[in-house]
């Protein structure tokens, strides 16, 4: 299998179709066939990020590459940025507002959880400017 | 415990996926933060919840939760049963409220699959 790359620009104003990427990409990696604990976690990881960009960032644009030793997630996104990178990776910690929490989003598990299912995480944020994430999840981790 | 068991447990209707109704459940979560299903809840398990939006059903697609289980007799819109039919996920609803839902669940001897709580 040769590495290939897909692109989604995620829409900021519609969260309905929020997750429509992540499943995208969930649908991809089980027609190649990998694991599907290792898809679990690529696809929880990506959701997270893709919900935070409608929630936080107005959209943005997510990209993987996918190799069969690993899967590498960028998100891109120019919205207002993450003043503290450090306070919004504690559990419990967000910023968003109550009629996204009606939602069932805001819990301020986020950030954490994408940590947490991937084997590394980067955070590069600007106020003003926009936030970048770069994951990555090993095919063979556990 | 079957979905079937389970439906029959909770008074269930089914909306979607009444042919997967012999798939076998081991665990059950409930939560109306699709944050903490998120953060905790394993996978091939019901879902019990309050909320009705399409991301319940895109937070099962991602979680490879099998069944949702929408209480309090709530009713998803088409578009939301037609997200998960797609998706292959279950979809009932029964009239019982969270807390006795998931009570008559475990006295059946369902347990939670959650990790970290």
């Amino acid at each position: 299998m040769s590495a290939i790359e897909l692109k989604y620009a995620i829409p900021g104003d519609d969260f309905t179709r929020a997750g429509e990427a992540s499943s995208s990409i969930k649908m991809r990696l089980k027609q190649m066939g990998f694991d599907p604990c290792f898809i679990r976690r690529v696809a929880i990881a990506v959701y997270e990020g893709e919900i935070n960009m409608v929630i936080h960032a107005n959209g943005g644009e997510i990209v993987v590459n996918i190799s069969p030793a690993s899967t590498d997630i960028t998100l891109t996104d120019d919205g207002p940025g993450i003043p503290d990178v450090e306070l919004a990776m504690k559990a419990g910690f967000s910023t968003a507002p109550e009629n996204v929490r009606n939602l069932g989003f805001g819990a301020g598990m986020g950030l954490p959880n994408m940590k947490k299912y991937t084997d590394e995480m980067d955070i590069q944020s600007e106020v003003g400017v926009g936030t970048t994430v770069r994951m990555k999840v090993y095919a063979n981790a556990t | 415990m079957t979905i079937s068991d389970i439906k029959n447990i909770l008074d269930c209707m089914v909306l979607c996926g009444e042919d997967r109704l012999g798939t076998d459940i081991n665990t059950a979560d409930g939560a109306d933060m699709m944050s903490d299903v998120l953060a905790f809840a394993s996978e091939h398990g019901v879902l019990l919840t309050g909320l009705v939006n399409s991301q319940v059903v895109r937070t099962a697609e991602m979680m490879d939760i099998t069944c949702i289980i929408f209480v309090r007799g709530k009713t998803p819109d088409q578009s939301i049963i037609d997200l998960a039919g797609n998706c292959g996920i279950v979809i009932m609803k029964t009239r019982e409220k969270m807390f006795s839902a998931c009570g008559k669940l475990y006295e059946a001897g369902m347990r939670s699959g959650a990790s970290g709580t």
